[in-house]
């Protein structure tokens, strides 16, 4: 090894200690949605489809779902059928691999790619009040079942580059993801109980928004939190930050349409 | 790579430090400042800060942001935070000079902490624009800091 290269290898190993942390994962048995972390009102109001306000999604993206669209003139339900057969478990595998673009795709991409190919239709934008609505109805149809991230030599490389962004210090506060939800869950941040950052919910109705939201939207609030630059809606590092928490929430259950405060 | 370099002068200056007086650059266009054992002895601004001022910092959750973690003797303050130690009495426990570094440089005293480093600009990863190249805290901004805590004598709560 050269003196430049050695140095370089110096560099790089303090490069690593100063920007990443060492991340102990939580033990399976020990992790809790969200949910558990909430007051008992809003868990009352989640738990109760006739309070939860998430559920006028889901019943606007059941009629999306079976509307035509499109210069195909094709409804969702023209070539699924009856969302609650087949989309079952369906949420509980995404992000998932699309073997066209070579690389694992979300919820939201997955149905915009469903408009533009099939329906020959307009994708919608992020956060569009449609696209949520036809979210929360796919994934309402898995509620209740577990997260089933499958081991996938494919998906494996995007799921290590979600872990390395978890583990990376961010923003001008310089904080990882790993240092408050794996390592200090439960403790105040102010008033507010840290959670250990599932998945579970999404999309979910959060009262600060007072609207429905995707898990992009939430992890651009946590970036914003630590004054980072936000990566863009549907960036690449926001579907591989996606596949590391689906995987890290494995086996736990879906809630969506969930509430948090 | 202008960044590495930055880390890696800061890393030498860090193994320094507790040896002798090391030398690290501040924010934008301050003066370096200079740590002996676990202290900044000298103040950033060469004056005394203004403790009322501080008081107020340390209190402002979107300026200071001190009690998103810690707690103190506020208690007229809601929701204060439950992630570092409480604060009350910290001029007792330490030196102005030993807060002054806590605050500039906490991971001199715990490598993996989670206090944000206040005077800090460089070898910092996707500052958002708004942020980019700002210490979170003027050196001013951070003397009136000291000057409140080093008042804070009392443990009681
Ligand atoms: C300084 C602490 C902090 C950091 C750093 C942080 N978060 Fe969070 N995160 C929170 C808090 C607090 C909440 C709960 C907010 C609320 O309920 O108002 C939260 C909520 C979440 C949730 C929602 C969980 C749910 O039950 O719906 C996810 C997911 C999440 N964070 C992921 C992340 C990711 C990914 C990163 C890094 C890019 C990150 N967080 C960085 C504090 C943090
Ligand atoms: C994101 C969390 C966080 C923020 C924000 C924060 N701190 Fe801290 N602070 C900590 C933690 C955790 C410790 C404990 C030592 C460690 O882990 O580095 C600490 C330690 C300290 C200490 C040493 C305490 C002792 O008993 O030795 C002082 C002084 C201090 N902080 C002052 C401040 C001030 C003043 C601010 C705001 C200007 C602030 N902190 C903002 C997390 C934080």
């Amino acid at each position: 090894m050269s003196a430049g290269s050695r140095a370089r290898a110096v560099a790089w190993i303090f490069f690593a200690a100063t920007q990443t942390v060492a991340g102990a994962e939580i033990p399976l048995e020990e992790r809790r949605s969200g949910y558990e972390f909430m007051s008992r009102d809003t868990r009352a109001m989640q738990d109760d489809d006739a309070t939860n306000p998430g559920v006028f999604w889901v019943l606007d993206g059941e009629a999306l779902w079976n509307r035509k669209a499109g210069a195909a003139g094709t409804a969702c339900a023209d070539c699924h059928g009856n969302a609650r057969v087949s989309m079952k478990g369906v949420a509980a595998r995404y992000p998932a691999w699309d073997a066209a673009r070579r690389r694992p795709v979300n919820l939201e991409q997955r149905i915009n790619m469903c408009r533009t190919e099939r329906q020959k239709a307009a994708p919608l934008e992020h956060e569009n009040r449609d696209l949520l609505a036809l979210t929360a109805y796919v994934a309402h149809q898995s509620r209740g079942m577990p997260i089933t991230i499958a081991p996938d030599k494919r998906t494996e490389p995007f799921l290590n580059a979600g872990r390395a962004t978890f583990m990376r210090r961010q923003g001008q506060l310089n904080l990882a993801c790993a240092q408050c939800h794996d390592e200090r869950w439960g403790k105040k941040l102010a008033g507010t109980t840290i959670p250990q950052g599932h998945p579970t919910g999404y999309p979910l109705y959060r009262l600060e928004w007072q609207s429905l939201g995707s898990l992009q939207r939430r992890l651009r609030n946590c970036m914003i939190g630590i004054r980072a630059e936000p990566y863009p809606y549907g960036a690449m590092e926001f579907v591989e930050l996606e596949l590391y928490l689906m995987w890290r929430a494995r086996g736990m259950k879906l809630e969506t349409p969930a509430v948090r405060p | 790579m202008a960044g590495l370099r930055a880390i890696l002068s800061a890393a030498l200056a860090a193994s320094l430090a507790g040896a002798m007086p090391g030398l690290a650059e501040g924010g934008a266009g301050s003066p370096a400042y200079g740590i002996v054992k676990d202290a900044i002895p000298v103040s950033l601004t060469g004056a005394a800060g203004n403790a009322a001022r501080g008081r107020m910092l340390v209190l402002d959750r979107r300026v200071g942001l001190c009690l998103l973690c810690h707690s103190g003797p506020f208690p007229e303050e809601r929701f204060q935070g439950t992630i570092g130690p409480d604060l009350s009495g910290i001029g007792a426990r330490l030196s102005e000079g030993q807060i002054r570094l806590r605050i500039v440089e906490p991971a001199r005293i715990n490598t993996a902490t989670i206090m944000p480093a206040y005077f800090r600009t460089e070898g910092l990863t996707r500052v958002a624009a708004a942020f980019r190249g700002k210490p979170i805290l003027s050196a001013q901004q951070i003397e009136d800091i000291v000057a409140f805590l080093t008042g804070l004598r009392d443990e009681s709560r």
